[in-house]
């Protein structure tokens, strides 16, 4: 019973596994729901996802694997023309906002939007006026399900009219969300790597009371405190076309600097060459040659890029390519030099995956990187911080 | 034996199938969602609803495993030896009881409430999972198994702090408490003050779903501030005129002090004020 529903989960990556299986069919020799097609949604939601990240890919697996065997509620899930949509998009959407959606993404995202405005919408004229069609009578017609199509699910009067999994009210809980500083700390957490270094100025009770025990007088131990041993080099790319992700940068760093205390930091622009700073208002003056940094911070740093790695390619590629001076080592020189002194390295690109394959340079600094290029959302970052506490052979 | 939520505690159907399949099969059930959504409340509910004792653990960053099972004092067997007092020879005068336990123990099936179990160190939940698998443990030091007579009802938290490990995960029962709709939300202010004027909740449900909607807050007010903000204006009676009047420049909400906790949205709501009121001229 129920396999096709468990091989779909797995393919959707819900790690669903026996144990679950099994206890969903213990659940339900047991009675634990009444018989009703939104309590067996309920209770296998709650025996298969454990987050709620995935709770919106769990509703959409839900609907393909059901749909169908469930008839008698009719869905009011209407698709709408694009051009239509368009139409309304503009209508609700200033030119600026339209233009800001523009040049962060892809019309999924303005279609996201949208989609909330409309629903801020209908929950401000609760019960008022619907304006996308009314109950059922859309010129549109109704065709359920589907992940792709810009959906608006129009209430009309009716409570029940949407089936409760396609609703996809987790759709915002999803793991690609943008960080704030918590969730970056949290993430970073994942490199932590305590040592007892230092001085010994903690009592170690556990060692004192077998000592003492063992001599038959008081024997006091000492040990050094615990520490995050875990030493990082964070390079940043600054100016340009990173201007639109200082905010995420600056949370990253924030987060950073707390969480860490072996951190050093440097800026570059583009791509690093032979020199760095760490002040960007006397980033001319002030320059630090990155030989020195190569030879200063030993081969235990972890190296983390932060950058759009978005230029023209000749910047990595030709010595002379920089766009602010004249360098006479090529870019992808320098990449070699730093990824083979620091084994462990990463490259956090703020710009979505999906625009990767778009930008030629982006290519290019992810085959320097051997593919360690991770995208600054929450699941890029802990899986560069998994990257990078995997044991370097 | 069927949760239905209480009288002070609204339940939505998919929080009742998830407590009463944990009941059930008593197997834990984890619970997350947005602080103030009632996670903790729940497991007082259900302790309610079932007329059972609730065993409480509240977990720290420094609360490790073996704490909610027992601890052996040696510190003071070490002092009873040097003073001769007889206790010294019975090791079990020495062993402290944890929640787990007291919980495995109880005369009484009671429900044991794991709080904030994110709180503590990344290894916590996989020192506990074989104990709460399996409910039982083993005592080093006097030899003995402990083992749950009945399976008691576990209810554990997160707010999310930490990623737990998959093991864990696999054992238990999940629920997401999702931030209330209008109408969840207009039950719940029914079940804490039943002889509020309507109008005067609708709209203060307004301003707070307005405040809510706030771009850029960085705490948005959750259920517990609304009900907290409630009680103020009770408290000050309010008149209903303060919360109507649409006068745009007042954006900052009456009492704004219950639903505003950050002095950065205390600032933003009073530069939106600003702002509604050079526009207004």
């Amino acid at each position: 019973m129920f396999f096709n529903f468990m091989d779909e989960l797995r393919a959707a990556g819900i790690s669903a596994s026996l144990k679950e299986h099994l206890v969903l069919l213990e659940a339900l020799e047991k009675d634990v729901i009444r018989r009703s097609p939104e309590e067996f949604y309920y209770l296998s939601r709650a025996t298969f996802v454990k987050d709620e990240g995935l709770l919106d890919r769990f509703d959409q697996v839900f609907s393909k694997v059901f749909k169908g065997i469930e008839t008698s509620y009719g869905t009011q899930e209407e698709d709408i023309p694009l051009d239509w949509l368009k139409a309304v998009a503009e209508k609700y959407l200033s030119e600026e906002e339209m233009e800001k959606i523009n040049s962060l993404g892809s019309w999924d995202e303005i279609m996201q939007t949208l989609k909330e405005r409309l629903e801020e919408q209908q929950k401000r004229h609760e019960g008022g006026s619907k304006w996308i069609g009314t109950g059922g009578t859309s010129p549109y017609g109704n065709s359920g399900y589907n992940p792709e199509g810009v959906r608006i699910g129009g209430e009309g009067g009716q409570k029940k009219a949407i089936k409760v999994w396609d609703k996809r009210e987790f759709q915002n809980l999803d793991n690609s969300k943008l960080l704030g500083t918590r969730n970056i700390k949290v993430a970073l957490r994942r490199l932590r790597k305590f040592a007892r270094e230092g001085a010994a100025d903690e009592l170690d009770i556990n060692r004192t009371i077998d000592g003492t025990a063992k001599q038959g007088w008081l024997d006091i131990h000492m040990r050094p405190e615990r520490h995050n041993a875990v030493k990082l080099l964070l390079f940043l790319d600054v100016g340009g076309s990173m201007d639109p992700f200082i905010k995420l940068c600056e949370e990253l760093f924030s987060a950073a600097t707390t969480e860490f205390k072996n951190l050093e930091f440097f800026y570059f622009h583009n791509c690093p060459y032979e020199g760095l700073w760490k002040d960007n208002r006397r980033r001319f003056s002030e320059r630090t040659n990155t030989w020195d940094v190569l030879h200063k911070y030993g081969h235990d740093y972890k190296l983390i890029f932060v950058g759009d790695a978005s230029m023209s390619p000749y910047e990595i590629t030709h010595p002379g390519g920089s766009v602010e001076h004249f360098n006479e080592e090529a870019g992808v020189t320098w990449m070699h030099r730093l990824t083979n002194t620091y084994p462990a390295a990463a490259w956090l690109n703020p710009v979505p995956e999906k625009q990767w394959g778009y930008s030629q340079s982006v290519k290019i600094i992810r085959e320097l990187m051997n593919d360690r290029m991770y995208p600054l959302t929450v699941d890029g970052l802990s899986d560069a911080m998994k990257e990078l506490t995997r044991k370097q052979g | 034996m069927r949760f239905d939520g209480t009288e002070d505690y609204v339940a939505t159907d998919d929080l009742k199938v998830a407590v009463n399949a944990a009941m059930t099969l008593r197997r834990p059930l984890l619970v997350k969602g947005e602080p103030g959504t009632g996670k903790t409340v729940l497991a007082y509910e259900i302790a309610k609803a079932m007329g059972t004792p609730l065993i409480e653990w509240n977990v720290k960053s420094t609360t490790k495993a073996h704490q909610g099972l027992y601890e052996y004092d040696a510190v003071a067997r070490l002092r009873d030896g040097q003073l001769g007092d007889e206790r010294v020879h019975d090791i079990s005068n020495y062993i402290r009881k944890g929640k787990l336990w007291e919980a495995f123990t109880a005369p009484e099936l009671p429900v044991l409430l794991i709080d904030e179990i994110d709180k503590a160190d990344i290894e916590f939940p996989n020192d506990l999972l074989q104990e709460l698998d399996r409910m039982e443990f083993h005592v080093y030091e006097t030899k003995e198994t402990i083992k749950a007579v009945e399976r008691p009802i576990v209810i554990i938290t997160s707010n999310n702090e930490k990623e737990l490990p998959d093991a864990f995960l696999r054992r238990c029962f999940f629920h997401y408490i999702k931030f209330p709709d209008r109408e969840t939300m207009q039950e719940i202010i029914n079940v804490h003050f039943p002889d509020i004027q309507g109008i005067l909740v609708k709209k203060a449900m307004d301003i707070f779903y307005d405040v809510r909607d706030v771009p850029g807050l960085k705490k948005k007010p959750s259920t517990s501030e609304l009900l907290d903000w409630l009680k103020l204006i009770l408290n000050e009676d309010m008149p209903l005129e303060v919360l109507q009047s649409k006068d745009s420049s007042k954006a900052i909400p009456p009492l704004h002090g219950a639903l505003l906790k950050n002095e950065q949205d205390v600032m933003l709501f009073e530069r939106l004020a600003f702002m509604a009121k050079r526009e207004a001229r």
